[in-house]
C-alpha cells in the first residue's frame, strides 16, 4: 500500500484551528506526510506545537522552508543560514541566475517555478540535467490547477507538459504537493494523480510522484540532519563512553 | 457479438456547508467535464447519477471505464458550486455497485 505525502501543506502557523483543521483534513485523505512551510525564524515552541496536532492526526510532519532569492548569493547565504534548521528545502525560481544555482546545488530539495509568470519558469533541458545529478525535484503544486481560470490555466497545463516530458526523459524526480491554503483546494492523492493527466503525466509515474519521491527525499535529509551522520554511506553506529 | 461497454461507480463526498441535491451536484460534474474536455469529451463520459446515500451524504455516479481518470479529473477541480465554495471528494471507485457499497 502506498504512503501519500503531501510536501507543501500551506497551513497558516497564526491560525492554529484553521492548521489543525487542515492537518486533520490531509489525515483524512490518507496523507501520511505532510510538510508545513515556515517562516525563518520559526521557534522551538512553534514547531513541537505543530508536531502535536500532526500527531493527534497521525500525520508525520516534515518542516519545511520556501526561499525566494533574488540573486544566488542570496540563496547560498540563505542556505547557509538555514539548511540545518529544515528538513525540506524548496527555492522559489525568479530568475534564471538563481534556478541555475538551485538545480546544481545538492542541499536544494525542491524547484519550484511561478505559476502565474510563466517567462519565470526556467525549467529546460539545462536545468534539468543539473537537476538530475543533484537529486533536485520538480515540484509542481496542484492547487493552482484548481485556482486558475481559462487562459492561464490553459496555458500553464501547456507549460507543465514540457516541462514533466522534460523531466521524464533526463530522470529529474517530480515531486507533486498541493500548495492548499484552505480546505477547498485540498484533494486526495488518487484525485491529485486524475489531475495530473491534464498535463500528460503518466499514472504511474503521477502517483510516485506523491508518494515515493517525497518520502526519499525526506528520509535522505533526516539522515543527513541526524547527529550520526557523517557523509554519504558513512554514519556513527556507536560512541565510546570514558569511564 | 457487440462487446458490452464497461463502467466505473464512484461514490462521492461533498464537502462544503450549502447542501447540494442529485440534479445540482450531476450539473456541477458535467459542466466541469464540459469545461475540461469539451462536448466531445463530455459525450464520452456516459456520465449517470445512479444515487443519493443521505445518511453518509454520498452520491454514486456511473461513468464510461475509459473515461474514469478524465472524469475523476473533472470532479477534482471543482471548487464551487452553485457560486459557493465546496469540494468534492472520491471515496471509492469500484466496477459494481455491490463492491462499492463494500468500499465505502
Amino acid at each position: 500500500m502506498k504512503r501519500f505525502a503531501d510536501l507543501h501543506l500551506r497551513a497558516p502557523l497564526e491560525d492554529q484551528t484553521k492548521a489543525e483543521s487542515m492537518v486533520r483534513k490531509a489525515s483524512e485523505l490518507r496523507y501520511k506526510l505532510v510538510a508545513i512551510p515556515l517562516p525563518l525564524q520559526v521557534t522551538k515552541q512553534q514547531v513541537i506545537q505543530l508536531k502535536h496536532i500532526c500527531n493527534d492526526a497521525k500525520v508525520d510532519l516534515a518542516t519545511r522552508v520556501n526561499f525566494s532569492p533574488r540573486n544566488s548569493n542570496e540563496l547560498l547565504q540563505s542556505l547557509r543560514r538555514f539548511r540545518r534548521k529544515f528538513e525540506i528545502v524548496a527555492v522559489r525560481c525568479h530568475t534564471k541566475d538563481v534556478a541555475r544555482q538551485a538545480a546544481k546545488d545538492r542541499r536544494v530539495d525542491l524547484l519550484q517555478f511561478s505559476v502565474t509568470n510563466l517567462r519565470q519558469r526556467f525549467f529546460n533541458e539545462a536545468e534539468a540535467e543539473l537537476a538530475s545529478q543533484a537529486f533536485a525535484s520538480l515540484e509542481i503544486e496542484l492547487a493552482p490547477i484548481l485556482q486558475l481560470t481559462s487562459y492561464s490555466r490553459i496555458r500553464l497545463l501547456s507549460r507543465l507538459r514540457k516541462e514533466v516530458a522534460t523531466a521524464e526523459r533526463l530522470r529529474v524526480p517530480i515531486t507533486l504537493s498541493s500548495g492548499a491554503t484552505d480546505e477547498q483546494f485540498m484533494r486526495g492523492p488518487y484525485d491529485y494523480a486524475a489531475l495530473t493527466t491534464l498535463f500528460d503525466l503518466p499514472m504511474s509515474s503521477a502517483l510516485r510522484a506523491l508518494s515515493e519521491n517525497p518520502w526519499v527525499t525526506v528520509a535522505r535529509n533526516r539522515e543527513k540532519l541526524s547527529p550520526d551522520y557523517v557523509a554519504p554511506g558513512i554514519r556513527v553506529v556507536g560512541r565510546r563512553t570514558d569511564d | 457479438m457487440i462487446k458490452r461497454e464497461k463502467r466505473r461507480y464512484l461514490a462521492l463526498e461533498v464537502a462544503g456547508e450549502q447542501p447540494v441535491d442529485e440534479r445540482t451536484l450531476l450539473d456541477a460534474v458535467q459542466a466541469s467535464v464540459r469545461k475540461l474536455f469539451g462536448e466531445y469529451g463530455a459525450s464520452k463520459t456516459n456520465l449517470k447519477l445512479i444515487t443519493y446515500i443521505p445518511e453518509k451524504r454520498q452520491f454514486v455516479l456511473r461513468c464510461s471505464h475509459t473515461m474514469l481518470e478524465k472524469v475523476r479529473a473533472a470532479i477534482a477541480s471543482i471548487t464551487e458550486i452553485n457560486g459557493k465554495p465546496a469540494a468534492i471528494h472520491v471515496v471509492g471507485v469500484s466496477g459494481t455497485l455491490k463492491a462499492l457499497s463494500k468500499k465505502t
